[in-house]
This record gives structure tokens, C-alpha cells and sequence, in this order.
């Protein structure tokens, strides 16, 4: 005893196919099996790759603990973090004017835009760039090594830090200036509370970044571990080269802790 | 001001003349207004939005440059002031404005204690090294605006209310000759609005600061206000006591008789 | 005007005494440790009142700029740079994907296993691109299959980090909602999490692959192939004209990557 249902409209899909994203997702596979074929990735390459790979952990294996590699590594060890500790200190203490100057609703156009070129510039090179150029200019060792790392430390903090400083709001800065204070005040009152927070998280950052990147200066000679790294592997030296990576990584571990307690005091 | 005679005059507290402002080339704001604001009590502007109260306030510390005109206070023209010298004067202005602006991440203490900081030197401003007489000064406003329990919370756990009153500390701590108030109650509820009001009526009372308060509420204002002050498209339409406001002034300030609750 | 009554005078200080302690100590310990580095590590002076002159030198023969070398020994190098940035990106995202999940503690409850992931996550970060290419030169040989296997390990850390913490901010409401109906697990992280975090996860895919382009110019440094390879064939022959060209590409090819990701960026989040 059925009536005759009358026929319901038809209505459109609930879930229409997302034709840009697949098209963008295909064009993304298609891609990387393109680029895989040029460098030359194959399979047999990766397999005897996989095949080397573990021959080579078995030469890092076990890794060498004896006294002598152990001083040297303790050497090189502590130069890379005094060389991160200058440069993050003076980078920090730079970026702070920096980063003010360059930010453009306190500062006229013609005080920001030099600055903020400035800080592109130290951020466009890759720091062993930077860092062969300065060894170039100041000789092999540590020096260049810190510069280098206070150049890459003034483009990161700088830029952020003015960044965050053209997100404040400017009606608490209006109400200090109403008052009457000084400039510097107006900034120390009405600016930085709102910023210093974020300005902590940059440094921080950028403290732990430079102990990586100190590691890695000292391969084109700039000082620090990554000399001493450098020169094990191009002796095969594999199981000091070991220790010297998990040392680094320990050493990189302990960093982050310490660095998450600063962020904690300063909230 | 007829009638009296120019020897007994001493100069207003603050006095405009001719103040013109354009925020665009030909579309003036303010259109050459020409006011000496009263020396006591509670000065209410009123006037609907976009009529150049706000602007007129904020041209009287220069928070707004004017395009033209002359801004004395105590006689001397601000305008003319260079940065250092209008800053000088600023201290003895003291604002309250619409939206509290109290640094939100100090705590109310601080925010207080900035009303000083035209007085102190940066680097002490940094360190907090204020005189204890601030100090002491500053306690004695919490009291006053009933804020001593929180004078070490962070300024923005605080209600609306709560921080319009730190703002109102905030001015008064500049010791300043006159108080200038940009819609002080336009975001707060009815209630907290009477309060703040009555707040600035009982410091005006005891401390013998004028107040200039812009406010679009006319009942609060008639309430509140000894002297009022009715602007229609840039110029003034009506000054005097709120007793002699007619519904016939307002229905010219306001356009029609939509004001009306 | 009511007087506090007593006549004692009330104090005010910003931080309480432990926190003055705290920060003190702090700023004790950051000023010990620049005056213990600044007086052991090595400068020597005579390096530093010849820089000028040394840069200046450098500067004087990096111009002019050697442009016509670059259709021969820059063009083809620069493409494989490219190359080993973005395929070394897909790579790590691919595996970054699973390891995030792994170590985001609302995703995956089982501590032991957050603990393996963060860790592995954080060896990938601790070492650096270039030491990560300098291994794989010694596994694979040199070229651009050590560069890319380099890129992508150690990116896997820092996409799997930004990604964990995004997992980890996300609203536990809709995936209360979807477990409470019975969903299977695949069904709660693709229709409950991952909508929350995708425009993130996007972002900090664009933003690493920025970072890959830069870091995949150095890599061929040490033979992990790329521009990176002609730079130092061109400056161990003291080429440093040729050097000043490929500085500037980089450079072009660093803004204009930036400029896409930016555009990226606004559409899709």
C-alpha cells in the first residue's frame, strides 16, 4: 500500500571535492618524484647508502672516551659556548636599540628604513658565510666566530623585536605621553612591559641557537668545537666523532632546560 | 565673562582661541572655536559623535596637533611650545581617557606611580626608584578611589571600573592644575558611569582641580556638571549652567529629538 | 582627606624578595659568565687592526662582479639547491608527521613514548644541517642525495616540534565530541585535530622550507652538493669575483622565496 512519493529535489553534494587542494597535492608528488630522479635519488643508490650507513655507525661505535680525546673535546667544547655566550650578550644588548629604531610607529622613516636594512643584511647570509668572510677578516679563531654569530643574532632578535614592538598598543604609550614624561620614559613605561616578555623569548632562542650554530662556525675555522669535529672526520676518526656529537647534544639538552626555568622567572 | 572688569581678571586655567582643526584639507573639525573653561567644578561638553568634543580635548594637550589657533594655559600658548617645553606643561595636565589605557601589564602601582613620571628622572623611572613622598602620595589616592587592596595586581585583572579609577589616580597623582576626561564613562555600564562620576566630582570638590569631561550622556552630565558646554558640527551652540539646557538647545546639538531616552 | 590613621609610612617594591633574589642572581650569573668567556677566549690583536684592510681587500676583489659565469657554473648548481631544499623539506614533513604525534602529549598518553619522541626530536635539532651532511657524505657519498638526506633530518626536528606544540594547544572539545560518538582513533586525529592545526602546520612547513633554501647554499661546503660546491671550488682558487656572484644569487633567491612564502601564507591562512 505505497503511495507515490513525490520526487525530492535534488540537492547538491554535502562534500564537494576540493579541486585546488588536490590539484596542489598531486602537483606536490609529482614534484618530488621529478626531483628525486634529478639528484640522482634512486633506490639502489639509497640501498648501498643504507648499507654504508650502518658499517659507518659501526665504526662511531663504540665511541672513544680515552683521556686525551676527552681534554681536546672539553677544550673545544668550551670555547663554542664562551663564543655563544659573548656573541648572544652582545647581540642581545645591540638588538635592543636595534630593534627600537627600527620599529616604524615610534621612529621617523628615515631612522627606520636604515635599520631595518641593516638587520636584512645580517639576516640574508647564512652565518658560515658570514663567518668565512669574517675569518677571512680577522683571522682564524674565535673572534671571527663571535661576530659572526652577534651579526646572525642582531638579524634575528632585531627584526622580531621590532616586529613585536609595531604590534603594541598605542594608547598605553598616548597615556604616558600625556603626562608628560620623557621619551626614554614613555619607552621604558609604555612600550617595553608589552614587549619584554617576547623579547626574553627571542634571546633565549637565539642564545640556544647560536650554541648550534657555534658548532658548526668552527668547520670553516671560526673556532669553537667544529674545528675539532671537522678534523676527526677528515681523519676517520669516527668513534671520537661520536663523542663529540652526543657531547654536543647534551650539551644543547641542558641548554633548553635552562632556558625554559629564565622563561618561567620572567612571566 | 560680561561685565567684569579686564584688572580683576585673572587669566582661565586653560582658554582657546580660535582653534581650528582639519583632519582633511577643507573639512575642519573644530571650526575656530573660542572658549575660556571655568577654573571650578565640572565642565561638561557635550554633543554628538564626530562633532569635535574628542578633538577639542585632546587639542588642548596637543595629543592632537591643531591645524590653527591659540591654546593658553595659565596665559602662556602651547602651540607655540617646543618638545621639551610642552612636555614641561603636560605634567600639569592631567587625562582620563575612554578606554582606561593603564599599561596593562604593570600592576596598579606602577600605573599610579607613572603619573610622576614627568618629575623622575628615566633611569630612576626604570628602576622604580620613586621619592617616598610619591610613594606615600600614591597610597593615599588608592585609598581615595578605594583601590588599596589591588595595589599589587596586574592592571588588566581588573574591571572596567576598577581601571578607570587607577586612571583617575593616575591624573591626580600629576598634581596637576587641570583634569581633562575623554568620555570617561562611554565604556562602562550605567552603574560604574555614576560612580566614576561621582569620583570626579568628589575630587574637584576637595582638590580644587577643574575638570573638562567630554560626555555624550546628557543626563549624567546635566547631573554632574556646574557649566556646560553643547557643540554641533564644530562649533559651540551653547554655554552655561545645565539648569538653562532646554530641550530646544539640545534638539540643535542633537539634530532631532532622538537624544531623548 | 583621610590619613591611613597610624601615621606609619607605607612602603612599595616591584618584586618581593625572593623574586629580587631570583632576577639577581640571574643577571649575576649572565655577567659572570661574559667575564669568565671574554677573559679565556683567544683574540689576538693583531688580527683585529688588520681586519679593514683585510675586508677592504676582500671587497676589492669581489668587484666586479663576475656575471658571465653564471649560465656555466652557477645556474645548474642553484637549481639543485633548490632541489634539495624542497625535497628534503617533503621528506621531513613526512617524517615529522608521525613523530609530532608521537611526542604531543594530548595525542599520544603514554609518556615513555613522548619522552623517545622528544628526544629523538631534539637530536635532530642539536645537530647541525652542515654536521648532518658532513654523516651523510660519509654514508652516501658525496653529492646531492647526502644534501637532501641532510635538509631533511634536520628539519624533521624542528617541523616535529612546532607541530607537537600545535597538537598540543589544540581545543580538547571536538575530540571529546568525536571519541564520545565512537569515532576510531584515524577518524579522531583527521576530522578532530587536524583541522585545528593545519593552517599552523602549513605555516610552519613554508617557513622551514625558507630555511632550507638557506641552508642547503652552504651545504655543498662539504660536497653535500649544490651552489654550496662552487662556492668552494671558486674560493679554494681564490676566485672571489665568482664567489661575489653566487653570494648575490643566494641572496635573490633567498628574497624571492621569502616573497612566495609570504603570498603562500596569505592564501591559505
Amino acid at each position: 500500500m505505497t503511495t507515490p512519493q513525490p520526487a525530492l529535489p535534488a540537492r547538491p553534494p554535502a562534500f564537494l571535492p576540493n579541486w585546488p587542494a588536490r590539484l596542489a597535492w598531486l602537483a606536490l608528488i609529482a614534484y618530488s618524484l621529478y626531483a628525486a630522479s634529478i639528484l640522482d635519488v634512486t633506490w639502489e643508490r639509497f640501498l648501498t647508502g643504507i648499507d654504508n650507513g650502518i658499517r659507518f655507525i659501526g665504526r662511531m661505535l663504540p665511541p672513544d672516551t680515552s683521556a686525551s680525546k676527552l681534554q681536546l673535546l672539553a677544550k673545544g667544547l668550551y670555547e663554542s659556548i664562551e663564543m655563544a655566550i659573548i656573541a648572544s650578550a652582545l647581540g642581545i644588548m645591540l638588538s635592543l636599540p636595534i630593534g627600537l629604531l627600527a620599529a616604524r610607529n615610534l621612529m621617523p622613516p628615515w631612522v627606520t628604513w636604515p635599520m631595518r636594512l641593516g638587520i636584512a643584511l645580517c639576516r640574508s647570509f647564512h652565518q658560515v658565510i658570514i663567518a668565512i668572510i669574517f675569518v677571512k677578516a680577522v683571522g682564524f679563531g674565535a673572534l671571527a666566530g663571535i661576530l659572526a654569530l652577534t651579526v646572525a643574532s642582531i638579524g634575528f632578535i632585531g627584526k622580531l623585536f621590532a616586529e613585536a614592538i609595531e604590534e603594541i598598543s598605542l594608547k598605553q604609550v598616548e597615556a604616558i605621553r600625556a603626562t608628560g614624561a620623557p621619551f626614554m620614559s614613555v619607552i621604558a613605561y609604555g612600550v617595553l612591559p608589552q614587549v619584554l616578555t617576547r623579547f626574553v623569548g627571542f634571546a633565549t632562542y637565539q642564545v640556544d641557537s647560536n650554541l648550534r650554530n657555534s658548532t658548526m662556525v668552527g668547520i670553516v675555522g671560526a673556532g669553537g668545537i667544529g674545528g675539532t669535529m671537522f678534523a676527526a672526520f677528515q681523519r676517520f676518526d669516527f668513534d671520537f666523532l661520536l663523542t663529540i656529537l652526543l657531547a654536543i647534544i647534551a650539551v644543547i639538552m641542558v641548554s633548553e632546560m635552562l632556558q625554559n626555568q629564565i622563561k618561567k622567572l620572567y612571566q | 565673562m560680561a561685565g567684569t572688569p579686564p584688572a580683576a581678571r585673572t587669566p582661565a586655567t586653560i582658554e582657546v582661541r580660535g582653534l581650528t582643526k582639519e583632519y582633511r584639507r577643507g573639512i575642519p573639525v573644530l571650526r575656530g572655536i573660542s572658549i575660556a573653561f571655568p577654573d571650578r567644578g565640572i565642565t561638561a561638553v557635550i554633543g554628538p559623535s564626530g562633532t569635535g568634543k574628542s578633538t577639542l580635548i585632546r587639542c588642548i594637550n596637543r595629543l592632537v596637533e591643531p591645524t590653527s589657533g591659540e591654546i593658553l594655559f595659565h596665559g602662556a600658548d602651547l602651540t607655540k611650545l617646543s618638545r621639551k617645553a610642552l612636555r614641561e606643561q603636560r605634567r600639569r595636565i592631567g587625562m582620563v581617557f575612554q578606554e582606561y589605557n593603564l599599561v596593562e601589564r604593570l600592576t596598579v602601582m606602577e600605573n599610579v606611580l607613572s603619573g610622576r613620571l614627568g618629575y623622575l628622572s628615566p633611569w630612576k623611572a626604570f628602576l622604580r626608584r620613586y621619592p617616598p613622598e610619591d610613594i606615600a602620595m600614591a597610597w593615599e589616592l588608592l585609598d581615595t578611589v578605594g583601590l588599596t587592596p589591588f595595589a599589587n595586581q596586574r592592571a588588566d585583572a581588573l574591571s572596567g571600573g576598577q581601571r578607570q579609577r587607577v586612571g583617575i589616580a593616575r591624573a591626580v597623582m600629576q598634581q596637576p592644575d587641570i583634569l581633562l576626561a575623554d568620555e570617561p564613562t562611554s565604556s562602562l555600564d550605567p552603574k560604574t558611569s555614576v560612580e566614576i562620576m561621582e569620583l570626579l566630582e568628589s575630587i574637584t570638590d576637595t582638590r580644587h582641580i577643574p575638570v573638562i569631561v567630554n560626555i555624550h550622556n546628557v543626563p549624567l552630565a546635566k547631573r554632574f556638571a556646574s557649566h556646560v558646554i553643547g557643540m554641533a558640527g564644530g562649533a559651540i551652540v551653547y554655554e552655561g549652567a545645565p539648569g538653562g539646557l532646554s530641550d530646544e538647545h539640545l534638539n540643535q546639538i542633537y539634530g532631532g529629538e532622538n537624544w531623548q531616552e | 582627606m583621610t590619613t591611613a590613621g597610624t601615621g606609619t609610612v607605607r612602603e612599595w617594591q616591584r618584586y618581593t624578595r625572593r623574586e629580587r633574589l631570583a632576577r639577581f642572581a640571574l643577571y649575576f650569573g649572565i655577567v659572570l659568565a661574559c667575564v669568565v668567556s671574554l677573559r679565556t677566549v683567544q683574540i689576538i690583536p693583531e688580527f683585529l687592526y688588520d681586519a679593514p684592510e683585510q675586508v677592504a681587500d676582500l671587497l676589492r676583489r669581489m668587484w666586479p662582479i663576475e656575471w658571465r659565469y653564471y649560465p656555466k657554473g652557477v645556474h645548474d648548481a642553484l637549481i639543485e639547491t633548490l632541489h634539495i631544499a624542497t625535497l628534503g623539506t617533503v621528506l621531513a614533513i613526512i617524517m615529522a608527521l608521525p613523530l609530532g604525534m608521537l611526542a604531543a602529549n594530548n595525542v599520544t598518553p603514554n609518556a615513555g613514548l613522548n619522552y623517545f619522541a622528544k628526544l629523538l626530536l631534539v637530536s635532530s635539532r642539536s645537530v647541525n644541517s652542515l654536521v648532518w651532511a658532513l654523516l651523510f657524505v660519509a654514508i652516501f657519498g658525496p653529492g646531492a642525495l647526502a644534501g637532501t638526506m641532510a635538509i631533511a633530518f634536520r628539519s624533521i626536528g624542528f617541523v616535529g616540534k612546532l607541530f607537537s606544540e600545535a597538537l598540543e594547544e589544540a581545543r580538547p572539545g571536538p575530540i571529546e565530541a568525536l571519541r564520545s560518538c565512537g569515532a576510531p582513533w584515524p577518524s579522531v586525529f583527521v576530522k578532530g585535530y587536524w583541522p585545528q592545526v593545519e593552517p599552523a602546520f602549513w605555516g610552519i612547513a613554508l617557513f622551514r622550507w625558507d630555511i632550507s633554501v638557506r641552508e642547503s647554499a652552504v651545504l655543498g661546503l662539504v660536497g653535500a652538493g649544490g651552489i654550496g660546491m662552487a662556492i668552494d671550488s671558486a674560493m679554494n682558487l681564490f676566485q672571489w669575483d665568482r664567489v661575489a656572484l653566487m653570494l648575490v644569487v643566494i641572496f635573490a633567491v633567498v628574497l624571492i622565496a621569502e616573497v612566495i612564502v609570504t603570498a603562500i601564507r596569505k592564501r591559505i591562512i
